[in-house]
């Protein structure tokens, strides 16, 4: 859900020496035909921002669909030229002879509509007549995981890729993950979905309009309109970080990493001053996010995140949902992610075993939180190389995998 | 249970092409066996993390799951077979697990190490406990906090309402059919509920 912003502290000297991919160029697509949304509005053309890494088999069956998650874009991995510190959120996964190897692997990263990094979102013009070429801001329309997934499955389609090998996210992007297994059962083997839930928790869902309140009530967020005011609601973001950056670390790790230690070593007798480091941490975070962050998109986002839900047409029923699903699993979660909890993940093992589909669950003991996806924990990577090799072993293989109807608690222990 | 021999003689009580749930799966190596060898299908459950990667490298659906935890992610009679291989000894909750495996498997097989096998007798007829190749720890460090017999496991079983539809032991890769009780060092049971 977030890029952990000192993630350095955590990345291990090995990893650092692993060869980058290098850098590389973020491209567009624009898309003519209408998306239909959930809500019932309709995008009338879109522009996806994407990017790509490794080369495309001949028989276009080695493409693997990286979903990201709150924060974060297309650039999953490399950088950008010129640009310090420009890594790819998920670069530590993703790169020659890392787990997700692009030597083997065709990568795309895409950035979700109503995302703030290229793709059409609030910044966009609004095509509507009336709004006379403003941008859209608060009337850009709500957007669903189910609308992400239909809009990358036609930047999949557009790509010449009928059959992905893999669709993978953590958090949000693990529940886009999720549904492509249902919304497109028969267009990838595997589904990779690590650190997230079938649904949000109640307590998930406050923590998220805590913040989308913290934004609106913003004296600068002028009903979502802020951008023709010249304005930025950068309180209301800042806060909205802050209060993400608490959930996404566990309480360990911020003991860890920040105790009660002091910025001046002694007490400053101020009620407004920061003086606890990690009210510096946090009011950090928060300052840097809301200089990169859109806020409509906060709020679009955070409400993707409260409506996911794909069990709620079978009336609850996880075991009926993924009845539809025909792919392989592979979910994993941290056992001190308290946002994403293991018992969520858990939900959804039992909902693949009752429809007899293949799966591996790996509950990884890691002690950062949510935020452990985006870390290189050894046993994890190790999980998720061992996914992929497996993978690349199917597709290189002499007999090719069964059709995926027919694979179905087939011949996979 | 890591003898090759061992493995494919439990493998045997396998019909082919079962959904098979291994509790306690090690690196996988049975369930590997089984889906080559016998057309089955499954999943293996493990706590452990490096054998649950081992499971991962070896391509073997895996759940990492604590066993004392129960098997409430499982449905009633949802497998063919639950094995629960040289892992009982090392549970709390034995005659739980055991009522579990015959809850969620059509049929049960176990195995354990069998703590009346003769040298374990003479061992601790000359007043210490046992230590062999099938129960190698010192009592202070050993994992199986359970040490039952084979002859204990039927009393169990009756209690428990199983029946048993095999026993045997296993000695040096062999089935033991004869006094398995006193002549193997490993006690085997095919049992199902009622």
């Amino acid at each position: 859900m977030s890029r952990f912003g000192g993630a350095g502290f955590f990345l291990s000297r090995e990893l650092r020496l692993m060869s980058s991919l290098g850098d590389v160029l973020p491209q567009s697509m624009h898309f003519a035909e209408p998306l239909g949304l959930a809500s019932g509005a309709v995008l009338r053309d879109y522009t996806l921002a994407y990017e790509t890494y490794g080369t495309l088999n001949s028989a276009r069956s080695n493409a693997v669909l990286v979903c990201h998650a709150l924060n974060a874009s297309h650039h999953v991995a490399g950088t950008y030229a010129g640009q310090d510190k420009s890594e790819g959120w998920w670069d530590n996964l993703i790169g020659p002879g890392k787990p997700l190897d692009t030597d083997r692997f065709f990568i795309i990263g895409v950035n979700n509509p109503g995302s703030c990094f290229g793709s059409t979102g609030p910044g966009s013009p609004n095509p509507d007549p009336a709004a006379s070429g403003r941008a859209y801001g608060s009337d850009f329309p709500v957007v669903t995981v189910e609308d992400w997934v239909d809009a990358q499955a036609r930047l999949v389609d557009a790509l010449g890729i009928t059959m992905l090998a893999a669709v993978i996210g953590g958090s949000l992007g693990g529940m886009q993950a999720l549904d492509w297994s249902l919304r497109y059962p028969d267009r990838l083997r595997q589904c990779i979905a690590i650190a997230t839930a079938p649904n949000l928790s109640a307590q998930n869902i406050a923590f998220n309009e805590v913040a989308r309140r913290a934004i609106v009530t913003d004296p600068e967020f002028f009903g979502g309109h802020y951008a023709e005011q010249g304005a930025i609601p950068r309180r209301g973001l800042r806060v909205a970080r802050m209060i993400g950056h608490i959930t996404y670390l566990s309480d360990d790790a911020m003991e860890a990493r920040f105790g009660r230690d002091l910025l001046q070593g002694t007490l400053g007798y101020s009620t407004q001053d920061v003086e606890f480091q990690i009210e510096a941490y946090l009011r950090h975070q928060g300052d840097k996010f809301s200089e990169y962050f859109d806020a409509n998109t906060y709020l679009l986002i955070t409400r993707a995140l409260d409506y996911f839900d794909p069990a709620r047409p079978h009336g609850g029923d996880l075991t009926a949902t993924f009845a539809k699903a025909r792919c392989k699993f592979q979910l994993v979660s941290f056992t001190t992610d308290w946002r994403f909890a293991p018992a969520r993940s858990r939900e959804i093992v039992k909902a693949l075993v009752d429809n007899k589909l293949d799966l591996s669950y790996a509950e990884i003991a890691a002690p950062h939180g949510h935020d452990a996806f985006l870390l290189d924990d050894p046993r994890y990577h190790g999980v998720l190389r061992a996914c992929f090799e497996n993978l690349a072993r199917e597709l290189e293989g002499p007999s090719p995998r069964p059709s995926p109807a027919s694979g179905r608690g087939g011949s996979h222990v | 249970m890591s003898d090759r021999k061992d493995i494919e003689l439990i493998a045997d009580l396998v019909p082919n092409g079962s959904r098979v749930l291994d509790l306690g799966c090690g690196d996988g190596e049975l369930l590997a066996l089984l889906r080559r060898e016998r057309g089955c299908n499954g999943y293996g459950i493990e706590i452990a993390d490096a054998n649950v990667l081992a499971c991962h490298q070896r391509g073997v659906n895996v759940i990492q799951l604590n066993l004392e935890e129960g098997l409430s992610l499982f449905e009633d009679q949802s497998f063919d077979v639950v094995l629960q291989l040289d892992t009982l000894q090392h549970l709390r909750n034995t005659e739980r697990m055991l009522r579990e495996t015959a809850r969620v498997g059509r049929v049960g097989i176990v195995s354990f190490p069998n703590f009346a096998h003769w040298p374990n007798r003479l061992h601790v007829a000359a007043g210490r406990m046992p230590v062999t190749r099938v129960l190698p720890y010192q009592w202070y460090d050993t994992p199986n906090i359970r040490v039952g017999t084979f002859a204990d496991f039927e009393v169990l079983a009756k209690k428990d309402g199983l029946t048993i539809l095999d026993a045997f032991g296993i000695q040096a890769g062999k089935a033991v059919r004869t006094w398995p009780n006193l002549l193997a060092g490993v006690a085997v049971f095919k049992f199902q509920r009622g």
